[in-house]
């Protein structure tokens, strides 16, 4: 049986045949379909967290059970996981665990585009790479083996262009005779108190050892005899791009890129007359192979910055005169009309960016949709660092800022976001009692990902109703004394409480109420009666322009010097905060 | 069995449907018997932004993306992203696009334009090129979101598959209530 998988579906299909019974994981892209493509599964219990640091504690929960467990994250979140995943790697595992990072090279989606391979070496644990979808599948079964051969997590690295790719792969049967999960008490193995983990340590090293020579004789890791000229290792889809651009080479294919097999790489050293490490973002493996003495080139002709590509090998190679240089296009690069992305028709949070420019507020922006919120014509977001930063650094910038400075501070942060690591922030926020304005843009679901449920929007990822969190109390409940709700499609009123808020000299929290509007529920978003522009009372102001709608189109007069705004009747959506700028009632209902 | 890769771009705007065309095609080969990759962005780029999908097939295929200037067809929703994406193109492509505009956001706030002729500006650097208009022909067939299969259609006129075959992959591909509907629009896409 075979059919197209995306990498993000070739992994979840793989942890159904490894006989996976607990999955979790908080939304990333390029690593959000990983789960909602296990949650097909109804063997496996999968559930979002809060952030990656509990979905990685959940997993590590079901495996010291016994059950074979999954946690999945974009790199980023291996950053706010590293936590438990450090000490796991003392601990090793009951049942088998993985954890999967789609990192993203490009940063086609993310805030940076840091290597996460340096987390297998850092905390000690293998990592597979696979070069794609049929391998997604086949690896992600092999960790789990893996990972119980060694007790050890293990963690298979992705990246955008293989979770998101799509290739052919053939389906297997899943395993049967893992197994039953219990409880079983080891406190030896479980507890990491210092006398315990002292005991634990050495074990770790020497799994890295053991790991390396497994390697050695793992058909994972595979070297293919080309040319004798030249010998180029690489991984994952680099390894693809490397059999596009160069087909005579020889390869070494490695299929775990932690622990290195050394006797491998030597053996494969020793065969041919140049050797090369073709790798995407760090110096990785080459630094290791380095480290062994053995001569080799890599970052010196491959570039550090940004994704590969057959072609980019290709210059690069040529460059550095490996191979002769390829035919340049004569067609010089047009310049045309750039698209960026913008906050949809109806978006909650538009109102409020346009209150906020208007306001001259400095906005401590966050991770989610809302940082769009830094495009023209809105430009009202001043800083972006990482996933509930808003908070912190708004109550930080405060302490260094003159009275009639902190009032213009002003944090947004999404409400999934303010679940994942903002809670913590407004608790310091409220505890030591910084005078910024923070405001929670709640809009019921976690957007940018493609919108997934979370803690405060009702429902699990299964679709179930689940309990939500009432963000107001939980504001209060931390200490902040000003907390107010209100609808950001009325603009007067944001103004009022905005202003309100930035002025008081104390912490306060403002929570917008409004769904996304691509939530697909009639239960949570509906359209409202669209809007139109009546044609003789538009003045051509273009007022309605400054919220940067894409429903609303300037329309230029035949000379170009004077026009007229015009709303698309299939992209409004009837939220009438254009409708409040217009001065001249020009704006109106469809009748 | 041809030995060599095709190369095909989708490209236009996030939320045209560009994903479901693309895999509809990487289907169809993979039903043919091809190997088959395709690779796309998701995340912020859908954000009405500007989205370009890769499908490649042959007997073995190994980089999910196009390497540059060499793309054989550029499948194009929408006329100015259709231009961007001409340099990824190998001389003599073949480019079949959509009769459709839509506005970038520095277009609808009135600071630049929407560039005049871009039809006289593909047509001459890729003189094998076909302009669909996709939402007339949908609109005629009684439903305009298929405007999508109409283009799919004039695209598999350069694809050498059967009728069968690319009958399996809309009856795998489209929900059932929507197929005979989308198969007309696939039909006269093939008969331009």
């Amino acid at each position: 049986m075979k059919e197209i998988l995306s990498g993000n579906e070739a992994i979840a299909r793989g942890a159904f045949e490894a006989g996976v019974k607990v999955a979790s994981a908080y939304p990333g892209t390029p690593s959000t379909e990983i789960l909602e493509n296990i949650a097909t599964y109804s063997s496996i219990n999968s559930s979002w967290a809060p952030n990656e640091k509990v979905a990685l504690e959940v997993a590590i929960g079901a495996s010291f059970g016994g059950a074979r467990a999954i946690a999945c994250m974009k790199h980023v979140g291996v950053n706010v996981a590293a936590d438990p995943l450090f000490t796991l790697s003392y601990t090793g595992v009951g049942g088998g665990l993985v954890l999967i990072v789609a990192d993203d090279p490009e940063m086609h989606s993310s805030q940076d585009e840091q290597d996460s391979r340096n987390y297998a070496k850092f905390a000690k644990i293998p990592m597979l790479e696979p070069a794609d979808s049929q391998e997604c599948k086949d690896f992600t079964r092999l960790a789990f083996e893996l990972s119980e051969k060694f007790d050890t997590p293990v963690m298979i690295r992705s990246c955008t262009r293989i979770s998101h790719g799509k290739s052919i792969v053939a389906l297997a049967e899943p395993v049967s005779g893992l197994p039953e999960p219990k409880l079983v008490k080891n406190p030896p193995k479980l507890v990491m108190l210092p006398g315990n983990a002292r005991v634990r340590h050495p074990l770790v090293e020497q799994r890295v050892i053991d790991l390396s020579e497994y390697g050695d004789n793992w058909d994972i890791n595979r070297i293919e005899n080309r040319s004798a000229e030249l010998g180029i290792i690489c991984t994952g889809v680099t390894y693809q791009y490397v059999r596009e651009a160069l087909p005579e080479a020889s390869t070494l294919k490695l299929g775990m890129v932690y622990p290195l097999p050394k006797n491998m790489i030597r053996m494969f050293a020793a065969s041919v007359k140049k050797l090369l490490v073709v790798e995407e973002l760090d110096p990785f493996i080459e630094e290791q192979i380095l480290a062994m003495g053995i001569a080799v080139t890599g970052k010196e002709i491959i570039p550090i910055c940004g994704e590969l590509s057959p072609g980019r090998i290709i210059k690069s190679f040529a460059t550095a005169g490996i191979i002769p240089s390829p035919p340049v296009s004569s067609v010089a690069e047009e310049k045309l009309v750039q698209r960026p992305p913008n906050m949809c028709p109806g978006c909650p949070h538009r109102g409020v960016f346009y209150l906020l420019n208007r306001a001259n507020a400095y906005v401590t922006g966050d991770i989610g949709c809302y940082t769009l919120g830094f495009m023209p014509p809105l430009n009202a977001m001043d800083t972006c660092v990482c996933m509930g930063a808003s908070i912190s650094t708004a109550s930080g910038i405060v302490r260094a800022l003159p009275p009639e400075e902190q009032r213009r501070v002003v944090a947004v942060i999404g409400d999934s976001t303010f679940l994942h690591t903002g809670v913590n922030s407004l608790m310091e926020m409220a505890y030591n009692q910084a005078p910024a304005t923070v405001i929670i843009l709640d809009n019921r679901i976690t957007a940018m990902t493609g919108r997934q449920e979370n803690p405060a929007s009702g429902f699990t990822l299964s679709g179930m109703k689940a309990p939500e969190v009432n963000l107001p109390n939980l504001c209060r409940a931390l200490g902040i004394k000003h907390v107010r709700v209100l609808d950001p499609y009325d603009l007067d009123a944001t103004k009022k409480i905005l202003a309100e808020e930035m002025s008081r000299p104390e912490p306060s929290v403002i929570i917008t109420n409004r769904p996304c509007c691509l939530i697909k529920d009639d239960t949570r978003f509906t359209k409202a009666a669209i809007l139109e522009v009546e044609r003789n009372a538009c003045t051509g102001c273009k007022a309605c322009l400054r919220i940067g709608c894409p429903a609303i189109e300037w329309q230029p007069d035949q000379e170009g010097t004077k026009g007229k705004a015009f709303i698309d009747p299939l992209l409004c959506t009837g939220c009438t905060v254009c409708q409040q700028l217009c001065k001249f009632t020009a704006i109106r209902q469809v009748r | 069995m041809i030995d060599s890769i095709t190369n095909i771009l989708l490209v236009g705007v996030g939320g045209q449907g560009i994903l479901l065309a693309s895999e509809i095609l990487a289907e169809a080969f993979m039903i043919a018997g091809f190997d088959v990759k395709k690779s796309e962005i998701h995340g912020m780029s859908q954000r009405g932004g500007s989205v370009v999908s890769h499908v490649r097939f042959g007997k073995k295929v190994f980089s999910p993306v196009v390497p540059e200037g060499e793309g054989d067809i550029l499948f194009g929703f929408e006329l100015l992203e259709t231009c961007r994406y001409l340099n990824l193109l190998r001389s003599g492509a073949k480019v079949v696009a959509n009769d459709f505009r839509i506005q970038p956001p520095s277009v609808l706030l009135g600071q630049e334009r929407y560039p005049d002729n871009l039809q006289g500006a593909i047509a001459s650097r890729f003189p094998d090129f076909q302009l669909v208009d996709g939402l007339k022909i949908a609109t005629e067939l009684g439903n305009p979101r298929v405007a999508n299969t109409v283009l799919l259609g004039a695209v598999s006129k350069y694809l050498q598959l059967d009728d069968s075959i690319w009958q399996k992959a809309l009856q795998k591909m489209v929900p059932a209530k929507a197929l005979e509907v989308n198969l007309k629009a696939f039909v006269s896409g093939r008969s331009l």
